[in-house]
């Protein structure tokens, strides 16, 4: 859809890629009743990689980054994060959930609590961090997203871009070591969209395991190293961005491209 | 007109200026909202008509010509025909009370004002949290001090509460939860059911304690509606949540059983469930033991107006968004945490006006009682109106009882329009 710029030098050589292994997903198959989502999915995740997925809408992109923190349930094949087994052990579910952030299309901002609150809250209740700590961490990650000053507004009082910074601020409280972004900036007005891709940047710079479902072919173009394409469930074709954008091999690649990139 | 189509930039800004006095003000609000068309008008003149007609008959009949002393209605109405007052003088202290022996009245009055103390911290954050074990121990004190008897009996019940927290705190450090609350809830029940007597028993022999006991059949009145109303809804809130939880969990035990208590419960009339708590219970019980009938009562009307409150709240839950329990979720939350936290505190809010509407119903439905013979306000009227003094006076008395129940619903009215103005953030 749009190609917002990013209009800053991206520093490339802190963009590392370790041959540590993050996620490793098998053979995984989803269905929802009599419907089959996910087919045969296997996708190797290294640590400090980005990994942009696209696709049309419908074409499973939002489950398969849902099945990595068990939002959804897969039912065949395995998941392995950070070599924990999503297996349907409750502990091993909360573990992996605390290890991964993840950012949604509508924030989902707890509106009851504070900006501050909602950055605060897992860390003190889940990690059992004192209070004090959990708070100069939330300040120093909204700092960084550029948000501080709002720290003590609650959510309904921020624009879209302000709320999807802070989501990503509250996940980046939990000290998380991969971050999954679903469609961040879909429901953005287009003058905030660059605020909070500016802010995905910066996460890219400081080396986090990003997968993003977003359809933000400029941040994939630079920030990315790699592209998913999926359509029907299945993963289609997967490149660097430079050969993906333009070199595609699909025909249905091919297709969604021309129709993204059209206008 | 023809300006406005040409190109056009705009050459400064416009500064802001205040609105022209048509708008604003009382004269403005009175136009607009009163006389802003002929059949307005014609509405509101006719609604200032029917006010000063309802003021016309009812301040010379309340407040000039009505009768404070007198003994009897005929006495009354030789001296003027205005509303019979005496009657309320005479009779007042048996509306508040019932048949509480006058000597110990004392102790209801002092119920009443730890409750007021006891309920502040719930109700308002400025009240210091200390005042919360207060609340904690109010049900104990309270029950104490309206039924008398030894103090060894509600300190014994409060006991069995110690006991099976310091049981499941046992049993968890080597067991799982499940078995702590389970091992827990037995201590519970057991001392309840043997333990408290003969600790009871134990140490009044020892230091005996106590207030002079009180009949159930002597309590009616305000005092009767009040222990009902307030423990109905002490109690049934919390049920409420408890069974809304249930209904929408997916363990299809807990579910099963939490939809149908609600749906068995809502489907039976009040009063069918008053009669089961004023004869039948007693069959369903070990011989022996004696349940107080109010007792009883407050159990059923807990229980009848917690599946309406579980609806209600199930309501609210389900009016969230499923964003935010996936954000918990994603933050890596139990299910606890995420309900204590998350979503409760926004499911709660947004049941607000459906939560106070249960507890006025359930306040009101208190006067229900009288149909099993409990003498609360409306049980109080039929031996004041078979006195030959008052035989035929009705206005006067049920007026009363109904500024009563007013006063009570409409303050918990205006308190839930406080909450939802304080728990108001923002837009979003």
């Amino acid at each position: 859809m749009s190609e917002v710029a990013i209009d800053r030098e991206i520093d490339r050589s802190k963009l590392q890629v370790s041959d540590e292994v993050a996620i490793e997903i098998t053979m995984m198959n989803k269905w929802y009743g009599d419907f089959h989502v996910l087919r045969d999915i296997s996708l190797t995740v290294n640590r400090g990689e980005r990994i942009v997925v696209c696709g049309p809408s419908g074409s499973g992109k939002s489950t398969l980054i849902r099945c990595i923190n068990r939002l959804e349930e897969h039912q065949k094949g395995t998941i392995v994060v950070d070599g924990i087994e999503l297996s349907s052990d409750l502990k091993n579910i909360d573990k992996i959930r605390s290890e991964v952030g993840m950012c949604f299309q509508h924030f989902n901002l707890f509106p009851h609590l504070s900006v501050l609150d909602n950055c605060t809250l897992a860390p003190i209740w889940v990690r059992k961090e004192p209070r004090k700590e959990a708070e100069d961490r939330a300040m120093h990650y909204l700092e960084r997203v550029k948000i501080a000053d709002q720290a003590l507004k609650f959510p309904g009082q921020l624009s879209g871009g302000q709320q999807q910074r802070v989501a990503i601020a509250r996940s980046l409280c939990m000290n998380p070591r991969i971050m999954l972004f679903d469609e961040p900036t879909s429901a953005l007005d287009p003058e905030m969209i660059k605020e909070v891709l500016d802010v995905m940047v910066d996460l890219a710079e400081t080396g986090m395991t990003m997968i993003c479902v977003t359809h933000e072919m400029g941040f994939a173009r630079q920030v990315a190293n790699r592209v998913i394409f999926m359509d029907q469930g299945q993963i289609i074709e997967q490149n660097e961005p430079e050969e993906f954008f333009n070199n595609p091999q699909s025909d249905r690649t091919k297709l969604f491209l021309s129709q993204i990139l059209s206008h | 007109m023809s300006d406005s189509r040409k190109p056009f930039v705009a050459s400064g800004d416009i500064p802001p200026s205040p609105p022209p006095s048509s708008v604003v003000g009382p004269i403005a609000w009175v136009r607009a909202n009163l006389f802003s068309s002929i059949s307005n008008t014609v509405m509101t003149l006719f609604g200032v008509f029917i006010i000063y007609s309802l003021l016309a008959a009812v301040i010379p009949w309340l407040f000039i010509d009505s009768v404070w002393n007198a003994t009897s209605l005929s006495d009354c109405r030789s001296i003027d025909n205005g509303a019979c007052l005496a009657v309320i003088k005479e009779r007042y202290l048996q509306f508040i009370y019932g048949f509480y022996p006058e000597e110990e009245r004392w102790r209801p009055i002092l119920s009443f004002f730890l409750m007021i103390v006891a309920v502040a911290p719930i109700l308002f954050a400025g009240v210091p949290r200390r005042v919360l074990y207060l609340s904690g121990l109010y049900p104990a004190i309270a029950y104490w001090l309206i039924w008398g008897g030894t103090i060894w009996g509600p300190v014994g019940v409060v006991l069995g509460l110690v006991l099976a927290v310091v049981a499941y705190r046992l049993i968890t450090t080597t067991l799982p939860a499940v078995v702590g609350l389970i091992g827990g809830g037995l201590v519970l029940v057991l001392w309840w059911l043997f333990g408290v007597e003969i600790f009871d028993g134990a140490l009044t022999s020892v230091v005996d304690i106590g207030l002079p006991v009180v009949e159930s059949s002597k309590i009616g009145g305000f005092l009767l509606s009040l222990i009902i109303g307030v423990s109905g809804i002490a109690g049934s809130f919390p049920l409420g949540i408890a069974l809304a939880l249930g209904r929408r969990s997916n363990l299809l035990f807990i579910k099963a059983l939490s939809t149908c208590f609600i749906e068995f419960i809502r489907g039976v009339p009040l009063i069918t469930l008053l009669f089961v708590a004023s004869t039948l219970l007693n069959y369903f019980l070990p011989p022996g033991t004696s349940f107080d009938v109010v007792l009883r009562v407050v159990i059923m009307v807990t229980l009848f107006a917690s599946a309406y409150m579980a609806e209600v709240i199930r309501g609210g839950l389900a009016a969230l968004p499923k964003g935010q329990y996936e954000a918990a979720d994603a933050l890596g939350l139990d299910y606890w945490k995420s309900m204590r936290l998350i979503i409760l505190p926004q499911a709660l809010k947004i049941s607000i006006p459906g939560i106070v509407n249960t507890f006025i119903g359930l306040f009101k439905d208190t006067v229900l009682v009288s149909v099993i013979g409990l003498l609360d306000p409306v049980g109080i009227l039929n031996p004041i109106r078979a006195d030959q003094n008052w035989n035929g006076i009705v206005w006067e008395l049920y007026g009363f009882i109904s500024i009563f129940f007013f006063i009570f619903c409409f303050g918990m009215s205006r308190y839930s329009q406080y909450l939802e103005r304080k728990l108001q953030t923002g837009h979003g």
